[in-house]
């Protein structure tokens, strides 16, 4: 079973690179929405089966792999844009920190021991090389919702952490964390609207000022 | 009880969103935080035994905490009332209701003893707070509300990460897996090192981003500066006291373990940076709200350099906490109203305050003489016990840059506060509606009231409770 949740890990960290490596949006929010439901699957490997278990894994796939990136589609359709245009650090740069941040994370990740149920999980490598490269996308590029996405990918390196705890942690904590992360994503959704508002306004009040005149 | 008091804001902001009338509803503000007050008032009286499953007990810092932000609420909530009135085309139904949700939020925030449910509503006092910047809807606003809400919830996320490697600690170490603040102190020592240590410094980062430490306060000058002054208040007085809430809990576990000294030293380190960034910044600054922002992140500092004492600063850093979050008060609601009747922050256009607005101006001045440390107001008491513990503790370094910082700051900001508030009131500008009327100068003169009363008697029972919640932290009781 572990083998198979590692090569799942795995994929998640592709994934990291395949949005550090693109400019388009919609493809980066797929590959985060898919991330999410890998992690939404993740528990149900791991863990013998609970009711709780059950409630984690639907919660999450629902959560990360539909209503947050549905979200995000439409905030992106509604301002227009496609495209990523003049990031900060640049594709291949990016591409190239991600990867020395995922070899840190293994180095980081060898000092600190598992307890012995998970002994042989890639768990938290991949928890903090996802949460770096999030960051990096977060610091690296120009546009709002590309912000958002690297944002969705530093939570979804956390949860994939919280998958060592999925069993232990109470139900209330975890559907909070959901609904915060949940919530957060919709404000930013409406910020990012008005910001495209904003901008756009700007020019017709203009014009309707110099009418008055 | 418990319940009652996070859940009746709820209930306050629910009717604030269906009053359909935009003048009345914000009269719903009073009526709760009055109530709410009155509701502390009685849980601090007779203070209930903590919830069967142990997530829910007042304890003295949660007490500390409670007290400061109702008081501060409530006051901002009469002021609001004369400060709308004045923004009457503004729509407010957004405003009123999470205004109450943030109560609501920071109130489970010092309720909470378990770490998960306190994080749950650390986040929601981030997330509310985020339509309260962007009140004024426009183009500087949302810059100032997009850059508050990515880098809190990011600061929040980290913490989040923090929190499950202290989780993970437990399982490692071969205990039972909880985030309940009693268990987690007591086996304290026991935890897996190596996990407990990246916790620490997950939290502390995480935390220190939601409270404004120095590197991580960036947002701090475009929020502070755009929302409206008692959104700044309770930003400034209210949410900074929960995130420090919260990494008091991370102290308190971290003193129980055997890292006790070493999380008092970064602390102590970045205590002292947050301080000299707002002593660098603080001088020849142009908007006199951002300048309360640098202020915030040097109070933030001198608390996290008490915390990075021990012993007895302790007692006055919790000390410092209830007055920093009341001076700011006054001086964010005198700067609101000052910001008005000039209709601009920038201190080219807005000289002599004390005539235009002689009300707000005195208490600009008298809060700005408070915040620096000038006797006989309340914070220069805490800053006083802060620096003598230092050179007690023959830490003279720590003592003697902490001075020096405070003159610098005290200098930087003199030079901003005294033209806006003493100069000539400029030829060119604008005539404004706005004039000192009693609602919206009653509510900080009554804080600066507290501020003095403060600074020259500490009642009893608050005594009682500092003295408590310093143990706790394992200060000298």
């Amino acid at each position: 079973m572990n083998s198979l949740a590692d090569q799942l890990l795995v994929l998640c960290l592709l994934l990291n690179f395949a949005v550090l490596g693109t400019s388009r949006l919609a493809f980066s929010v797929r590959a985060v929405a898919l991330q999410g439901v890998i992690l939404g699957v993740l528990p149900a490997i791991v863990h013998p089966f609970s009711w709780h278990l059950a409630l984690i894994v639907v919660s999450i796939i629902l959560a990360k792999g539909a209503v947050i990136p549905l979200l995000i589609i439409r905030a992106i359709k509604k301002a227009e844009i496609e495209r990523e245009f003049e990031p900060f650090i640049g594709y291949i740069p990016s591409l190239v920190l991600g990867a020395l941040f995922t070899s840190l994370a293994f180095i980081f990740a060898a000092k600190l021991p598992l307890s012995p149920e998970h002994e042989g999980l890639l768990v938290v490598p991949a928890s903090i090389a996802t949460l770096m490269c999030g960051f990096l996308v977060l610091m690296g590029r120009r546009k709002a919702i590309s912000q958002v996405i690297g944002y969705l990918l530093m939570e979804n390196g956390i949860f994939i952490f919280g998958l060592l705890l999925a069993d232990a942690m109470p139900v209330m904590v975890e559907a909070g964390a959901l609904l915060d992360l949940l919530v957060g994503v919709f404000v930013m959704g409406i910020v990012i609207n008005h910001i495209s508002r904003e901008f756009s306004s700007i020019d017709t009040s203009r014009l309707s000022a110099l009418r008055e005149e | 009880m418990m319940w009652a008091i996070v859940l009746f804001p709820l209930l306050g902001a629910v009717i604030a969103w269906l009053v359909p009338d935009n003048r009345r509803r914000s009269f719903v503000l009073p009526v709760f935080a009055v109530a709410h007050l009155a509701m502390t008032a009685a849980l601090l009286t007779k203070t209930p035994a903590a919830s069967p499953a142990g997530w829910i007990l007042l304890d003295p810092l949660g007490k500390l905490t409670l007290i400061g932000n109702s008081i501060l609420f409530t006051v901002c909530a009469f002021y609001a009332v004369g400060y709308l009135n004045y923004r009457r085309r503004r729509q407010n139904r957004v405003l009123c209701a999470a205004l109450l949700v943030c109560l609501s939020a920071m109130t489970l925030v010092s309720i909470s003893q378990h770490l998960g449910l306190l994080w749950i509503a650390l986040e929601a006092t981030t997330l509310t707070m985020a339509p309260l910047i962007y009140f004024n809807h426009n183009a500087r606003s949302i810059e100032a509300t997009w850059k508050y809400l990515l880098i809190c919830s990011v600061g929040i996320a980290i913490a989040l990460l923090g929190l499950f490697f202290l989780a993970y600690s437990t399982i490692v170490a071969k205990q039972d897996v909880t985030l309940l603040l009693p268990t987690l102190i007591s086996n304290a020592a026991h935890l897996h090192p190596g996990w407990r240590h990246a916790a620490f410094i997950f939290l502390l980062v995480g935390f220190g981003s939601k409270m404004g430490l120095a590197p991580l306060h960036t947002w701090k000058p475009d929020a502070y500066g755009e929302a409206p002054g008692l959104v700044g208040a309770l930003l400034a007085g209210g949410l900074v006291n929960c995130a420090l809430l919260a990494l008091l809990r991370v102290y308190q576990i971290a003193v129980a373990s055997s890292e006790g000294a070493l999380f008092q030293q970064v602390l102590l380190v970045m205590g002292l940076i947050s301080m000299a960034f707002a002593a660098v910044f603080m001088a020849r600054q142009s908007d006199f709200k951002r300048m309360l922002a640098y202020s915030s992140v040097e109070h933030i500092g001198i608390i996290t350099v008490a915390l990075g004492l021990g012993k007895g600063a302790l007692f006055a850093g919790l000390l410092h906490m209830i007055n920093n979050s009341l001076t700011k008060g006054v001086l964010f609601l005198a700067c609101g109203n000052i910001h008005r009747a000039y209709n601009s922050k920038s201190t080219q256009h807005v000289r002599g305050a004390l005539r235009r607005t002689p009300w707000s101006g005195a208490l600009f001045l008298a809060a700005f003489l408070a915040i620096t440390g000038s006797p006989p107001f309340a914070p220069f008491v805490s800053e006083f016990l802060i620096v003598s513990s230092a050179f007690v503790q023959q830490n003279y370094w720590t003592g003697g840059l902490f001075l020096t910082f405070l003159a610098l700051i005290f200098i930087g900001m003199a030079s901003t506060v005294l033209p806006v508030v003493l100069g000539e009131i400029p030829a060119d500008i604008d005539r404004s509606p706005y004039r000192d009327t009693i609602h919206t100068v009653l509510p900080p003169l009554v804080l600066m009231g507290l501020v003095l009363m403060l600074g020259l008697w500490i009642p009893a029972p608050l005594q009682e409770i500092l003295h408590q919640a310093a143990g706790m932290l394992g200060g000298d009781a």
